[in-house]
């Protein structure tokens, strides 16, 4: 025992903890789980549902071990029977006035009173004879639905507009078993982080109306991933059925995004699902771009950058990974490059409640990656550039039509698309690439951490990951050259990330090189 | 006095000694009384010395807990540089009980001078008088009595010319009985819902505005001033029973007997004598049926309890309920008891905060289950439920509330089985059809 | 019992805002103001109208919604308009044993309200019953507007609303 920890028992698992842990998070490092609905970790605990009861010898009253000290020698009871039989009481008072209407609710699958009632609840109900409370399901506004027949109070939307987005315009109205969570009539769920209410509440109560009957949860897959939408980083979930993205949501990142995204992130998943995929790659001949297949055209990139001995351009989309930013510039090694990344800028929007969360003004994943990679220049200088370059290379990034018409003057265009960019006649190579979602890579946020994102959907035709044509093409060149297998492999391979590979970031990233949050020209 | 009835040769009284007099509620009365000679003692004393007094008079918590005062205020951290809160807990709500009213509406200078010392003993400068909504003209009074108190100088920056700040206020509730818990009563005061807090941090180390801070009931505070001037040890002498059980002590009697009101008694004193001498006894050719003697949030005594009962903390603890608050509600053989229970569970579903699980829904489904039986629509397994719901309600929840509604639901069943079985065999025809 | 201002008239007015700030050298925040102007925008309108509800957030610097919470928690602020004698009745156990219910059908008789919590035709009267209003020896105690009335018996219920035009 150390002056910083105290060592207790949990259900006959010693364990050390550091001193004023809560007795649910000590459980956890026991590996035992205290059912609980109102606490949550990134939220102040009011210890209202009377979930996380729990034995503790010699205290004469069970207590709520989400606002209850670990102590130094404690003997918990979690699973006793007297803590059961408290569980037991609250689930069963808990559903007396619930609608169980789990057949037609979006959280059913992924519902913390159905888990736990299952779990450990009673099968009948002893309150049969009794008519149930009923309210009108109500709309908070923007994507939140509230119903609340199926609320449990617990709260824990309240204090996240109180305590995390410190606004506050939900609370709860009336007491006893009248009381319900309102909003102000006059005013509507429309801050930027209001989303992230319908990931807190543990049951059906608070629904996205973008999600409203879109799937059930156990038909989903869920892919970790990494928000694209800014420098942030948030970590999140990407839920498929189908292939088809339905909806995104965060992932805890402590260091990153805590619990939380914002709602513009989680919005941004239907460029994810487009129908209109550049499925096939084309090269330039006779007859204009003719389809052809990966091995000529990963030739004639090769030729392409082997011919000249000019300038060359290379225009990024905001969510390219590190991996292909590393790779294309690799391949034009020898050639003057200028490389820069679209940055749409937007409004900051802090979540007040947390230190360094943010929906940051610069709206591209990977910004920081490519200033690593030296990527780094001014968006509309390497636009401007194109004109006199022999050749300018593409990478996913939207062009404005001013735009196109600059580059359309470079010398020839190498086009890694997600989808084609059709007003380009001097385009010499269109090839179809994967999104961020049908790939793995690496995204590296403001804070210099890199994190991976895996592939969620299987790519269209025959799209490959833009490192893998620079790569490929890279390696045509020469030999005695072997392109990487793998991402993992082509992140390694980058000097400037010395041989990190995807497997020792992990699913929460690290920070390979803090970067001063510099501004973007 | 037995407000409002004489006073009775078995009554000892000392804060209710004025009760009906319209002139001891002005300052000038209150002072023809004896009035504030207590204070300006109290002045000239050390903190340390208020305490000790306190503490050997042996004075407890006339709010319902029965905590020892003298303890409560040594809690109080010294030196801490922090401004220090006293609340007075003058929401007196629970059912029966209405013995504050009558200190208030009487005596209001004898509360303020009793807040002040109170405000000496802690080391603090503001004291908040928390009155229930409801009484409106208790309120009155006692905000007048503060004007006069200050406009003379007793209370304010000099409180009577001795350099020391007291600062009375009177804040006004409105209409939740739950805000006589201490921790929801200081949310209350800081403009919140009136929810119970979680218990630690105390309000010792962190209370109101998360400052120190002292909760003491009214009538707890309005004896200090005669501990003052009499001494802890004829306080502590006044007891007829248990040395744990000292001074006089309020109770409020309501309910069948002959003379309801208002009794200042010597702790101790046989409940027998309180019910039969003071009281009356029983309305004409009626019979004790049953005593909920510490406030609603009790068990109930049957006659057999109440015969060799002392009324004091220990004598009614023995008896198988608690003295509470004192408000005493006697009920004769003509009670419908299911019904009575049935409505003190109502009121706990009323006044139910709505934070926690147990509480918000155990009080509305026992009132329902209650509501049922008294349809005659009861089931054999319903006494069982309501012992087993009530279980789940007992020492669940984040306050006591949830346990006072389980209380007379289960000295109920326990002790009056027969009202119960009355009901579910169809013995005794059906009331509340209509609901 | 003053006839009231109309919601859409602020509460705050000079003499209201005057004794708001005056309360407020008493606490330390501003939101501790909140019962005591709460109280003020009943007292100025006869209920707390969304209108009032705004006005008291913007002076206290908190949201409506907030300020909606905590007036739902305290059962003697009217959300919505009420008789101009708004009478409460006590009928828990100790008055309920000793005749209350008797009081209140003769209260719901004589004021033409009919139902518990209605207001009568001619605008005059609201009753409603309450929970213990402390005053348990005196059954059946009520309350008209801020007067509390002692031992109201159904016989005398008649002649106290005769005060109460």
């Amino acid at each position: 025992m150390s002056d910083a920890t105290v060592s207790l028992s949990i259900d006959g698992m010693d364990v050390t903890v550091p001193k004023g842990t809560m007795l649910i998070e000590a459980a956890k490092q026991a590996g035992v789980v205290v059912p609980h609905y109102c606490y949550h970790p990134s939220l102040p605990s009011p210890a209202v549902c009377r979930m996380c009861l729990v034995e503790v010898e010699k205290l004469p009253k069970m207590v709520p071990a989400c606002v209850t000290t670990a102590g130094e020698g404690q003997v918990v009871h979690v699973h006793s029977p007297a803590a059961k039989k408290a569980r037991e009481g609250v689930l069963e008072f808990l559903l007396i006035n619930h609608p169980l209407d789990c057949p037609i609710c979006d959280q059913a699958g992924e519902c913390e009173l159905q888990d736990f009632v299952f779990q450990e609840g009673q099968a009948g109900t002893r309150y049969a004879d009794y008519p149930k409370r009923f309210n009108p399901v109500e709309d908070f506004g923007h994507d939140v639905l509230y119903i609340p027949n199926r609320c449990i109070l617990c709260t824990r939307c309240v204090r996240f507009m109180d305590h995390v987005a410190e606004e506050s315009v939900l609370t709860v109205s009336e007491r006893g078993d009248r009381a319900t969570i309102s909003i102000d009539p006059a005013h509507r769920l429309d801050h930027q982080w209001a989303g992230n209410v319908v990931d807190l509440c543990p049951v059906g109560s608070l629904v996205s109306k973008d999600f409203l009957h879109k799937a059930r949860a156990w038909d989903l897959d869920k892919t970790a991933s990494v928000c694209p939408g800014c420098t942030q980083g948030c970590n999140i979930m990407v839920d498929t059925r189908d292939e088809v993205v339905v909806r995104l949501r965060p992932r805890p990142n402590l260091e990153v995004n805590r619990h939380f995204i914002c709602d513009t992130g989680r919005a941004d998943y239907r460029w994810m699902n487009r129908g209109d995929r550049l499925e096939e790659a084309a090269v330039r001949g006779e007859q204009g771009l003719e389809g052809t297949a990966w091995e000529s055209t990963l030739e004639r990139v090769a030729a392409l950058v082997a011919e000249g001995e000019g300038a060359v351009t290379v225009l990024l989309g905001g969510r390219v990974s590190t991996e292909s930013i590393g790779w294309i510039l690799r391949l034009l090694s020898g050639r003057r490059v200028t490389a820069a990344m679209r940055v749409p800028l937007g409004d900051e929007v802090p979540l007040a409640g947390m230190a360094n969360l943010a929906l940051r003004a610069e709206r591209a994943a990977n910004l920081h990656g490519a200033q690593l990679l030296g990527a780094g220049a001014d968006w509309h200088a390497a636009v401007a550039s194109a004109p006199d370059t022999d050749l300018v290379i593409l990478v996913d990034a939207p062009l404005s039509d001013t735009e196109l018409a600059v580059v359309a003057r470079a010398g020839a265009v190498v086009q890694l698309s997600t989808v084609a960019e059709p007003g380009l006649e001097n385009t010499a190579v269109l090839a179809p690439i994967t999104s961020m979602v049908e790939e793995q890579g690496v995204f590296i946020n403001r804070d210099g951490r890199a994190q991976r994102f895996l592939p969620a959907r299987t790519p269209p035709g025959m799209a490959r990951p833009a490192w893998w044509v620079a790569a490929n093409a890279w390696a045509l060149a020469d030999e005695a050259r072997t392109a990487p297998a793998t991402a993992s492999e082509a992140l390694a391979a980058l000097p400037a990330l010395d041989g990190l590979t995807h497997a020792q970031l992990g699913f929460t990233g690290r920070v390979i090189a803090p970067v001063a949050a510099g501004g973007v020209r | 006095m037995g407000y409002p009835h004489p006073i009775h040769p078995k009554e000892t009284p000392v804060l209710s000694t004025h009760f009906g007099e319209m002139e001891a509620r002005s300052l000038e009365g209150w002072v023809a009384r004896g009035g504030y000679v207590a204070l300006r003692q109290a002045l000239e004393m050390t903190t340390e010395a208020i305490v000790d007094e306190v503490k050997a008079s042996g004075l407890r918590g006339r709010g319902g807990a029965g905590f020892p005062c003298g303890m409560k205020w040594g809690f109080m951290p010294k030196d801490d540089g922090r401004p220090h809160y006293l609340c007075c807990n003058a929401d007196e709500s629970e059912p029966g009980t209405f013995k504050d009213r009558e200190i208030i509406r009487w005596t209001p200078h004898a509360l303020i001078e009793g807040c002040a010392i109170g405000c000496l003993g802690i080391r603090a400068e503001t004291c908040f008088i928390f009155i229930r909504g409801e009484y409106t003209e208790p309120a009155e009074i006692l905000e007048r009595a503060v004007a006069e108190a200050y406009a003379a100088g007793v209370i304010g920056p000099d409180a009577c010319g001795s350099g020391k700040r007291i600062d009375i206020f009177v804040h006004r509730g409105a209409g939740a009985y739950i805000c006589g818990e201490e921790t929801a009563l200081m949310n209350a005061i800081e403009g919140k819902r009136g929810n119970p807090r979680i218990k630690p941090p105390f309000p010792a180390v962190s209370g109101l505005f998360g400052m120190p801070t002292t909760i003491n009931n009214v009538e707890t505070l309005a004896a200090v001033p005669h501990i003052i001037t009499r001494g802890a040890a004829w306080y502590a002498g006044l007891s007829l029973s248990s040395p744990k059980s000292t001074g006089t002590k309020l109770i409020s009697v309501c309910g069948h007997v002959q003379r309801p009101g208002t009794y200042e008694i010597t702790m101790g004193l046989p409940m027998q004598e309180l019910i039969f001498d003071l009281c009356g006894g029983m309305r004409e050719g009626r019979t004790l049926k049953a005593v909920i003697p510490g406030g609603s949030s009790v068990p109930i005594m049957t006659p057999e309890e109440v015969a060799g009962c002392a009324t004091d903390y220990e004598g009614i603890a023995a008896s198988g309920s608690l003295l509470g608050s004192g408000g005493m509600i006697v009920m004769d053989d003509s009670t419908d008891l299911v019904y009575q229970i049935m409505r003190l569970a109502r009121f706990y579903a009323h006044e139910s905060c709505a934070q926690c699980t147990n509480c918000r829904e155990g009080t509305a489904w026992t009132t329902r289950i209650l509501e049922r039986i008294l349809r005659g629509e009861g089931k054999s397994a319903d006494l069982d439920l309501l012992l087993d719901l009530a279980d789940n309600m007992t020492g669940r929840t984040i306050c006591v509330l949830a346990d006072s509604c389980a209380a007379p639901v289960i000295s109920g069943i326990q002790k009056f089985r027969p009202d119960f079985d009355a009901y579910l065999t169809g013995a005794r025809a059906p009331v509340m059809v209509e609901a | 019992m003053t006839e009231h201002a109309t919601p859409t008239e602020p509460v705050f007015t000079t003499e209201r805002k005057a004794r708001l700030e005056a309360l407020a050298t008493r606490y330390p925040t501003r939101q501790a103001l909140l019962l005591p102007a709460l109280w003020m925008a009943q007292q100025a309108h006869g209920w707390i109208s969304p209108e009032a509800i705004e006005e008291i957030a913007t002076e206290l610097e908190l949201t409506p919604a907030y300020v909606r919470g905590v007036l739902t928690f305290y059962t003697m602020y009217h959300t919505h308009p009420v008789g101009r004698h708004f009478i409460q009745v006590c009928t828990t156990s100790p008055c309920n044993m000793c005749g209350a219910e008797d009081v209140v059908a003769a209260l719901l008789d004589h004021t033409g309200c009919g139902d518990l919590g209605a207001t009568s035709p001619d605008g005059r009267f609201t009753v409603i019953e309450v929970e213990c209003l402390g005053a348990c020896a005196f059954v059946t105690p009520i309350l008209i507007n801020d007067d509390f009335i002692e031992s109201v018996t159904p016989d005398t219920v008649a002649d106290l609303l005769a005060r109460y035009p």
